[in-house]
C-alpha cells in the first residue's frame, strides 16, 4: 500500500490512451469490420497485437508469484505459453486461416457441415473465453487494492467498463491497434524495472536464497504434491491448450493468406520470448526482498511491490507506476480480446440475425455487454486463486476440447460429426468438472487435488481417444464435406487467385 | 526474355515478366489445377501428397519438440547430477528453463516456416507447370 497518486496516474493514462487509440477506428460497420478488421492487417502490426492480447495478468503478475512461491518447476509455465505457439503454428496456423472462417463455430460448420456440432462449439468458446476473463478481472482488482488501498470490486468493474466501451465502439479493427500498443508497453514496464532491479541486487552483493529446494526441479517445494505429474499436465494443457483459446483462433483470421499466417505466428514466438525472459527474474528476487509474500494470497502482486522495495524515492515511485500500467494494459488487451470473441460468437449464434435485437453493430453492443457482465459478476463472487492457476483451468479445458477437434479435423479426413461431438463431451465435460470441483470446493488432498487443479494430463488424452474411437465407429452421412474441407484447408491460396 | 512471335503478326519483341507469360498462356494450362480445385479423382490424390508431406513436416517439428523440450522433466528425474548442476551460481534448471528454451523454440519455428513454404511452392510449381 504505497497510497501515492503516481501509479493511480499511470494507470488513467493507460486507460485513456486505450481509448482514444481504440476509438481511432470507430467507423466499423460490417460484421467483417467488427470480427476480423475486414483482414487487412499487416503482419508486424499483427503479431505485436497478438502478443499484446496474450501476455495476461497470468503472465505479467501470476508467473513472478508463483515462482515467489513454488520455485523453478513454475517456469514451465511460461515455457508452456510459449511453446504453445509453436505447436499452433506447426499444425493449425495456415490451414486455420485458409478455412475463411471468422471464429471456431465457423470451422466447426466449414469441416463437418453440422449445426449441432457449431452450437457445441459456441457453447465451449462462450465458457473458455468466461473462465479466462475471470482471472484478468481479479488481478485487476488486486493491483488497484494493493496500489490504493480500494476494495477489490473496483478493479474488476473498471476494466470491464473500458473493454466493453472500446470493444463495442470499434470492434477488431481498433482493437489491433490498442493492442500492438500494448505489447510494448508491457514490454517496457517488464523488462526496465527488471534489468534496474538485477542492477541493484548485482550492487547489494547477490545475495542468494539459501533453502536449496526452491532452486531445485520437481522438489515440490511449497507443499505441492506429485510435482511431475503436475509438470507434464502443465506441459499439456498449455502446449496443446494454446491452440483452443477463442481470442487466439479470431487474431488468424486477420492474415491476408496461409504463408503469411505462419510468419505472422514465427513473429509472435520471437516477442513472447523476448517478454518472457523477464517475469521469471521478479519472482527470483522476491524470495530476497519480499520473501514475506511467499505462499500467501498476496503472492501475485510481487511485481507490483518489489521495484518500490528495492528502490527508495522517485526511481521506485517511477518505476512501480510503470509496472502498474504495464499490468493494466496486461488486463485491458487480454480483456478486450476475449470479449471480443465471446461477443463475437453471441453475436452470431444467440442473438440472431432478423431477432428483435436488430441490425449487426447493435446485436455486437448487446453481446459485449453480456461477454463481460457475465465474469464480473464471477469475479465479485468467486474465492481467489492464484491468477496463472486460474488461467491454466482455462488452458486445460481448451486443450481437451478444441485442440482435438482442430487438429483430427485438419489432418484426418476420418474424423467424423459424432467422432468430433463425442471427444467434445467427454473431453470438455471432464475438464469443466475438474474446474467447477476446484474453484468451488477446492483445495483438496494430494492425489485429488493434482488431479483435479491440473486436469490436462488425463483430459486431453481421454478427449484424443473418444474423438478417435467414435470416429471409427461411425460413418459420415455426406463424406464429401471432410474431403472439401481438406482440400480448402490445405490448398495454397496461389491455385486460387491465379485462376 | 522475349516470346515467341506468332505466325502473322508484327514482328516486334516483347518484353514481359515470367510470371506474366506464366499467367498468360494460363488458358491452356488450366486442367490439373481444375482437377484440384474440384476434386476429381487426380486432385484429390494430389491434394492428399501435399497434405501428408505438411503433415510428416508438423509431426517431425512436434516429435522433437516432445523428445527435447518434453523429455527436460525426466532428465531431471533420471540424473540428480544433471538436476542439481550449477552454472554460474544458478541452477541448471533456471538457466535451461529460464533462457535457453527460447532461442531453442524460435529457430525450431524459423525453420518449420521455411520448409512448409518450400513445400508449398513446389507444390503450386507441379500443378501449374503439369
Amino acid at each position: 500500500m504505497t497510497g501515492s497518486w503516481w501509479p493511480v496516474a499511470a494507470i488513467i493514462a493507460v486507460i485513456l490512451a486505450t481509448a482514444t487509440v481504440g476509438t481511432l477506428g470507430v467507423r466499423s460497420r460490417t460484421t467483417s469490420d467488427f470480427l476480423v478488421a475486414s483482414r487487412s492487417v499487416s503482419p508486424l502490426l499483427n503479431a505485436s497485437a497478438i502478443g499484446g492480447e496474450y501476455l495476461s495478468a497470468a503472465s505479467f503478475l501470476g508467473i513472478a508469484g508463483l515462482v515467489l512461491t513454488y520455485g523453478v518447476d513454475m517456469l514451465w509455465f511460461p515455457v508452456g505459453y510459449t511453446v504453445g505457439y509453436l505447436v499452433l503454428l506447426v499444425l493449425v496456423a495456415a490451414p486455420l486461416r485458409r478455412s475463411g472462417a471468422y471464429t471456431l463455430p465457423d470451422f466447426a460448420e466449414m469441416r463437418f457441415g453440422s449445426l449441432r456440432l457449431r452450437m457445441l462449439s459456441s457453447v465451449l468458446v462462450v465458457l473458455i473465453g468466461w473462465l479466462y476473463l475471470l482471472p484478468q478481472l481479479q488481478g485487476a482488482g488486486i493491483t488497484l487494492r494493493v496500489l490504493t488501498g480500494a476494495p477489490q470490486w473496483v478493479g474488476a468493474v473498471v476494466v470491464a467498463v473500458v473493454v466493453s466501451v472500446t470493444v463495442a465502439a470499434g470492434g477488431m479493427r481498433s482493437i489491433t491497434v490498442v493492442q500492438a500498443f500494448q505489447y510494448w508497453l508491457k514490454l517496457a514496464a517488464i523488462a526496465l524495472p527488471a534489468v534496474l532491479l538485477v542492477g541493484a541486487w548485482y550492487r547489494d552483493g547477490a545475495p542468494v536464497f539459501a533453502d536449496g529446494d526452491w532452486g531445485t526441479p520437481l522438489s515440490g517445494y511449497g507443499g505441492r504434491a506429485y510435482p511431475l505429474y503436475s509438470t507434464y499436465s502443465i506441459v499439456l494443457a498449455t502446449f496443446l491448450g494454446t491452440m483452443g483459446l477463442p481470442h487466439v483462433l479470431v487474431r488468424f483470421y486477420t492474415n491476408p493468406d496461409g504463408g503469411a499466417a505462419r510468419r505472422t505466428t514465427l513473429a509472435v514466438l520471437g516477442l513472447l520470448s523476448v517478454f518472457y525472459l523477464f517475469p521469471p527474474v521478479f519472482g527470483a528476487l522476491g524470495r530476497i526482498y519480499t520473501p514475506e509474500l511467499a505462499g500467501t494470497s498476496a503472492a501475485d502482486t510481487v511485481v507490483l511491490l518489489l521495484p518500490g522495495r528495492v528502490f527508495g524515492g522517485w526511481v521506485g515511485q517511477a518505476l512501480s507506476s510503470l509496472v502498474a500500467a504495464g499490468a493494466f494494459a496486461a488486463f485491458l488487451s487480454t480483456a478486450s480480446g476475449l470479449s471480443l470473441s465471446v461477443a463475437g460468437v453471441l453475436t452470431q449464434d444467440v442473438l440472431r440475425r432478423g431477432s428483435r435485437f436488430g441490425g449487426v453493430a447493435n446485436r455486437f453492443r448487446l453481446s459485449t455487454v453480456i461477454a463481460v457482465a457475465v465474469p464480473v459478476v464471477l469475479a465479485l463472487v468467486a474465492g481467489r486463486t492464484d491468477l496463472a492457476q486460474t488461467v491454466t483451468l482455462a488452458f486445460a479445458v481448451a486443450a481437451s476440447t478444441f485442440c482435438p477437434l482442430l487438429v483430427l479435423g485438419i489432418w484426418w479426413p476420418r474424423l467424423t460429426v459424432r467422432g468430433a461431438i463425442a471427444s467434445l463431451v467427454v473431453g470438455g465435460g471432464s475438464a469443466l468438472v475438474a474446474v467447477v470441483a476446484v474453484l468451488a470446493f477446492g483445495p483438496f488432498d494430494g492425489l485429488t487435488q493434482a488431479l483435479l487443479a491440473q486436469p490436462a494430463a488425463w483430459t486431453v488424452p481421454l478427449a484424443f481417444i473418444s474423438a478417435i474411437v467414435a470416429s471409427l465407429a461411425t460413418r459420415d452421412r455426406d463424406p464429401r464435406i471432410a474431403l472439401s474441407a481438406l482440400t480448402r484447408l490445405h490448398s495454397p491460396e496461389e491455385l486460387e487467385t491465379r485462376r | 526474355m522475349t516470346t515467341p512471335v506468332p505466325d502473322g503478326a508484327p514482328r516486334r519483341e516483347v518484353i514481359t515478366h515470367r510470371r506474366t507469360a506464366a499467367a498468360r498462356s494460363n488458358s491452356q494450362r488450366r486442367g490439373v489445377r481444375r482437377d484440384v480445385t474440384e476434386q476429381t479423382e487426380l486432385g484429390v490424390t494430389l491434394m492428399r501428397s501435399l497434405r501428408r508431406a505438411q503433415l510428416r513436416l508438423a509431426l517431425v517439428v512436434g516429435i522433437v519438440i516432445a523428445v527435447v523440450v518434453g523429455g527436460i522433466p525426466l532428465l531431471f528425474l533420471a540424473f540428480p547430477a544433471v538436476r542439481d548442476a550449477r552454472v554460474s551460481g544458478l541452477s541448471l534448471g533456471w538457466v535451461v528453463l529460464g533462457v535457453l528454451v527460447f532461442p531453442l523454440i524460435c529457430v525450431t519455428g524459423w525453420l518449420y516456416v521455411r520448409a512448409a513454404d518450400r513445400e508449398e511452392n513446389e507444390f503450386v510449381d507441379l500443378v501449374e507447370r503439369s
